[in-house]
């Protein structure tokens, strides 16, 4: 998985591509997001739009994802889901925990000011 | 890998790299069986859930302990066994993922995707270790038709 970050009115916008699954997605996910936790960030947008594939340990990395950042008292949202990735959110029940959004600015204008 | 007939098996070491072997059979096996896109990839999603299970639960990436796979088509279905050499898993000891007090938990999510995804999962204890056998029947033209009515 390849991922890459930029910054847009205050929210870091992080694209990511290819798989989330157990050992190197998973891990580089974690990372990301704990880095941007370390820099004081706490308005994180992950694009999943170009993850084409998602295991549990995947899901469990956006999971403990969120709650990192929530803790922190900053924000996660989840940008433009694949088919796959929306299905497999709505399985598990987690689409109506994170907030999730198809319009990029649309969802950095929902971040609190 | 060993074939016999309809049935093709293999032994792996206790790694990722052997998870999405595991995987990729899956799919390809799926494909022969005659499964469409979304059925291949729900049965190699569900094949991944088991042997990352077996890998990381069971043998605990343990170098000593195998992983094995077998893959079955029998005409009515593919039936596919994955085993480890582990501790052994207790299933009625996992909780349920859906609970709301579980929705925010990082793991326990595999058993429920390879429920969701397959017809039937069944656990069976090995000594040592435990066999998860996962079952998808094959729908002939006239389960289609009436699927679509």
């Amino acid at each position: 998985m390849k991922t890459s970050t930029r910054q847009l009115d205050g929210v870091t916008v992080v694209d990511l591509s290819g798989r989330i699954t157990l050992g190197e997605g998973s891990v580089v996910l974690r990372e990301t997001v704990r880095d941007l936790i370390g820099k004081g960030e706490k308005k994180i947008l992950l694009n999943l739009g170009d993850v084409t594939y998602i295991d549990s340990s995947g899901i469990g990395e956006l999971v403990s994802a969120f709650t990192s950042v929530r803790n922190q008292g900053g924000e996660l949202k989840l940008l433009k889901l694949t088919k796959k990735v929306h299905d497999l959110l709505q399985i598990t029940k987690l689409y109506t925990v994170f907030d999730v959004k198809d319009d990029e600015l649309a969802a950095i204008r929902s971040f609190k000011k | 890998m060993k074939t016999t007939g309809n049935r093709v098996s293999y032994t792996l070491d206790s790694t990722l790299d052997s998870v999405n072997t595991a995987e990729e059979t899956a799919a390809q096996m799926a494909g022969k069986a005659g499964f469409a896109d979304e059925d291949r990839d729900r049965i190699s999603m569900a094949v991944r859930e088991a042997a990352v299970n077996a890998v990381l639960h069971g043998n605990t990436y343990d170098p000593t302990k195998k992983l094995r796979i077998s893959f079955e088509n029998t005409g009515e279905a593919l039936v596919i066994k994955i085993a480890d050499e582990g501790a052994g898993l207790k299933v009625e000891d996992i909780p349920d993922p859906l609970a709301p007090e579980n929705l925010l938990k990082q793991s326990g999510r595999g058993i429920f995707l390879m429920r969701t995804f397959m017809d039937d999962v069944q656990f069976r204890r090995l000594q040592p270790g435990t066999e998860i056998t996962l079952i998808k029947h094959v729908r002939n033209d006239a389960d289609r038709i009436e699927e679509a009515k």
